[in-house]
């Protein structure tokens, strides 16, 4: 529980997924503690409800991830060793119903032992209305990987160091109400206590950072009050037989953007998470002998309207769409292409200071994925790539993923990136290519 | 005359000898497979068993609901209990008679809903011997029906009727259907490849009453080319329970209701 408070802050550059080096800090924040001592009293009170159905899974599991390109900028050789296991906890006496998701880790790579809480809430179903409250996983949009109205924290360096995809995700901790009149379905998240997106750790990733010789580095984080606790909406029913969503979401960049004390001399490096809000759209419903997805956002960047401040950034349009389709028999492929389109470009090149990279003013990328199941769908041969048309840069993942029983799992792959610029998405993390091994007992 | 009367109908017998038509059997047999009751819902135990014995199991509840009558839309809904690495997942089917199904399915560990495409008509229900299309039904004007014959199997006199898939769309050639005259359930399908070699075998194993419905109980699919077996136990089945049109939707795929899954 404790290690809630404790978080790695390795942030990301202005551009893309690189790292600092700066140490980790323990922080108590207290409206999380608040959230954790009602969370505590629902759970005191749910479980003195006699009688309540009690179901107790989990797993068991190695995972480790090699370099195979370079070691890690500290030394060591693995981008991820770790063993972990997980319990999950399900009770339930309508209408309410606790889930716990907890893990145990030793992770070899920081030899340190440590308890996270994945999920924690307390659900409340009545018959046109719902209540969530706690820690939970929340997934908007139609994008396989690509994410414009899921505005939700990720764990980037989870995904390329070889982690279950499920790692990707982390909670947020809030409030989710969900209203189902008959004309369309709602659901509202109140967040009050901001989680950024985990970017890949220094120690271990080789990323770009424009200016290496600044040591002196320190993180702002949007402090936690009324004014700043995030909102986010979504609105969905069928349309024509596709489903239909439109989504609102008002409150912060997830990825930490850089502040330095003075771009001519800078010796120290803040970085923040500007204002944002997102007003978005998907589609996704059969067509052409498979399935479309059509995904759209406008991204505000309510700190620079303007376009003029170089240390946020600027106001966004996105589009996204994709296409998947069943070839032969347990063959599956998807192709997904994404547009972003940079407002007030003259502007933001303009203030963009020398020695800083500029981004396109649209940046593309196109993803594949190719999934066949053999051997009774025991056996999953898979491939995933992204392929940025704009930046040129690409980031390959091939899996072998084999059940050996109804209990036991376990994978194969690869994280292999390259080309493009060495600022640019996966061109920077260029050196970090890596094989992963995961095998799972779950029960 | 009377021998001309006589020659004329044994002309006409290869046409009139069965009081009905292999069509109306088929359909009867839809009506009796696929569609009894206005809603169904059953726990399925799944035995997938290899040809050297090894077994998994897929446990799952499966709730249907009928959208008019015999051969229209239905509403399917399945919670999976088992394996391990699958529980909590569920997942939807929109299915209708004449165009491509909607399917859905929620993955829990990130609590995400998707879209996906699949061919029922070729796909593996969860690594099974059976079918998408042999799980939920095949539509009658898929294929050309014709009955071959009538014949006792098990003691129950069947109609034996062989369907021809008008297109390519399957992995087989042709179906043999043994239909019981009495309930018109299908009591063996024998599945041919395209070299006319018989390739899976269907068997209903048991059929039990059920709020006086028959009802095949236990059911077995056989490959007879790679040994691979699956048996099929329906436990806990009911029809007319009252299933809520509100439960096919996201919402519940995300929460499925105590009360319907259990």
């Amino acid at each position: 529980m404790n290690n809630s408070f404790y978080r790695c802050r390795c942030e990301a550059s202005a551009l893309s997924s690189a790292s600092c080096g700066e140490s980790r800090e323990f922080r108590l924040n207290p409206a999380r503690s608040c959230i954790y001592l009602l969370f505590f009293m629902a759970l005191c009170f749910s479980s003195s409800i006699y009688a309540a159905e009690v179901s107790i899974h989990g797993f068991v599991q190695g995972n480790y991830s090699a370099d195979v390109a370079k070691s890690n900028p500290d030394g060591g050789d693995f981008k991820w060793a770790e063993e972990r296991g997980q319990l999950k906890l399900d009770a339930s006496k309508e209408p309410f119903k606790l889930f716990l998701k907890t893990d145990a880790f030793y992770d070899h790579t920081d030899e340190k032992a440590q308890i996270e809480l994945r999920e924690g809430y307390l659900d409340y179903t009545e018959k046109k209305w719902d209540l969530r409250a706690g820690r939970q996983i929340i997934t908007w949009g139609v994008g396989d990987l690509i994410f414009i109205n899921d505005v939700f924290p990720k764990d980037y360096e989870a995904f390329f160091s070889g982690r279950p995809l499920e790692y990707m995700k982390k909670g947020i901790d809030g409030v989710k109400i969900g209203a189902y009149p008959e004309f369309a379905s709602f659901e509202f998240i109140a967040i009050p206590i901001f989680e950024p997106n985990n970017y890949t750790d220094a120690r271990k990733f080789y990323a770009y950072d424009p200016m290496p010789h600044v040591t002196n580095r320190g993180t702002k984080d949007p402090a936690t009050n009324l004014e700043n606790t995030e909102l986010a909406l979504r609105v969905y029913r069928d349309i024509a037989g596709f489903d239909t969503s439109v989504y609102f979401y008002r409150g912060f960049f997830r990825k930490p953007y850089m502040m330095p004390d003075d771009i001519n001399n800078t010796t120290k490096i803040t970085y923040h998470y500007p204002k944002l809000s997102v007003y978005g759209a998907s589609l996704q419903g059969r067509a052409l002998d498979g399935v479309l997805s059509l995904e759209g956002g406008y991204y505000d960047s309510r700190e620079d309207r303007a376009g003029t401040d170089y240390t946020v950034p600027n106001s966004q349009t996105k589009f996204l769409i994709g296409y998947q389709r069943q070839l032969w028999e347990d063959f599956t492929v998807g192709v997904q292409y994404l547009t972003e389109y940079m407002h007030d470009y003259s502007d933001y090149k303009k203030n963009q200071p020398g020695g800083l990279p500029k981004d396109r003013k649209i940046y593309q990328l196109a993803t594949i994925r190719l999934t066949q199941m053999l051997m009774h769908q025991t056996l999953r041969l898979s491939f995933f790539s992204f392929y940025s048309t704009s930046d040129g840069d690409y980031m390959l993942n091939p899996e072998v993923k084999y059940n050996f029983s109804d209990h036991v799992w376990a994978a194969v792959g690869a994280n292999i990136f390259g080309e493009g610029e060495k600022w640019s998405q996966f061109g920077q993390l260029d050196k970090n290519d890596n094989v992963y091994f995961q095998i799972r007992y779950e029960f | 005359m009377f021998r001309y009367l006589i020659v004329l109908l044994v002309m006409l017998l290869p046409f009139e000898a069965f009081a009905i038509s292999a069509e109306e059997v088929m359909k009867k047999s839809q009506a009796a497979f696929h569609y009894q009751g206005k809603d169904f819902k059953a726990r399925v135990m799944m035995k997938l068993i290899s040809q050297g014995g090894s077994e998994r199991i897929r446990e799952l509840t499966m709730l249907r609901k009928n959208y008019g009558g015999a051969g229209g839309d239905q509403k399917f809904f399945m919670y999976f209990f088992k394996p391990a690495d699958v529980k909590d997942l569920t997942f939807m089917v929109y299915k209708y008679p004449a165009k491509d199904d909607d399917r859905w399915l929620f993955v829990p560990a990130i609590n995400m809903v998707r879209r996906i495409a699949a061919q029922d008509k070729t796909s593996s229900f969860v690594g099974s011997d059976f079918t998408y299309e042999d799980v939920s039904g095949r539509d009658i004007q898929d294929d050309t029906h014709s009955i071959l014959k009538e014949e006792k199997l098990g003691g129950r006199d069947c109609y034996v009727v062989k369907s021809v898939p008008k297109a390519g769309d399957v992995d087989y050639s042709y179906k043999l259907s043994w239909v019981d005259k009495g309930n018109f359930l299908p009591l063996k399908e024998e599945y041919y490849d395209k070299k006319n070699e018989l390739a899976r075998v269907f068997t209903a194993d048991e059929i039990k009453a059920v709020k006086g419905f028959p009802t095949i109980t236990k059911r077995t699919m056989k490959n007879l080319q790679s040994g691979h077996r699956t048996e099929v136990l329906y436990i806990k089945s009911d029809y007319n329970v009252g299933l809520e049109d509100s439960l096919f939707s996201e919402r519940f795929l995300k929460q499925p209701p105590k009360k319907w899954i259990e």
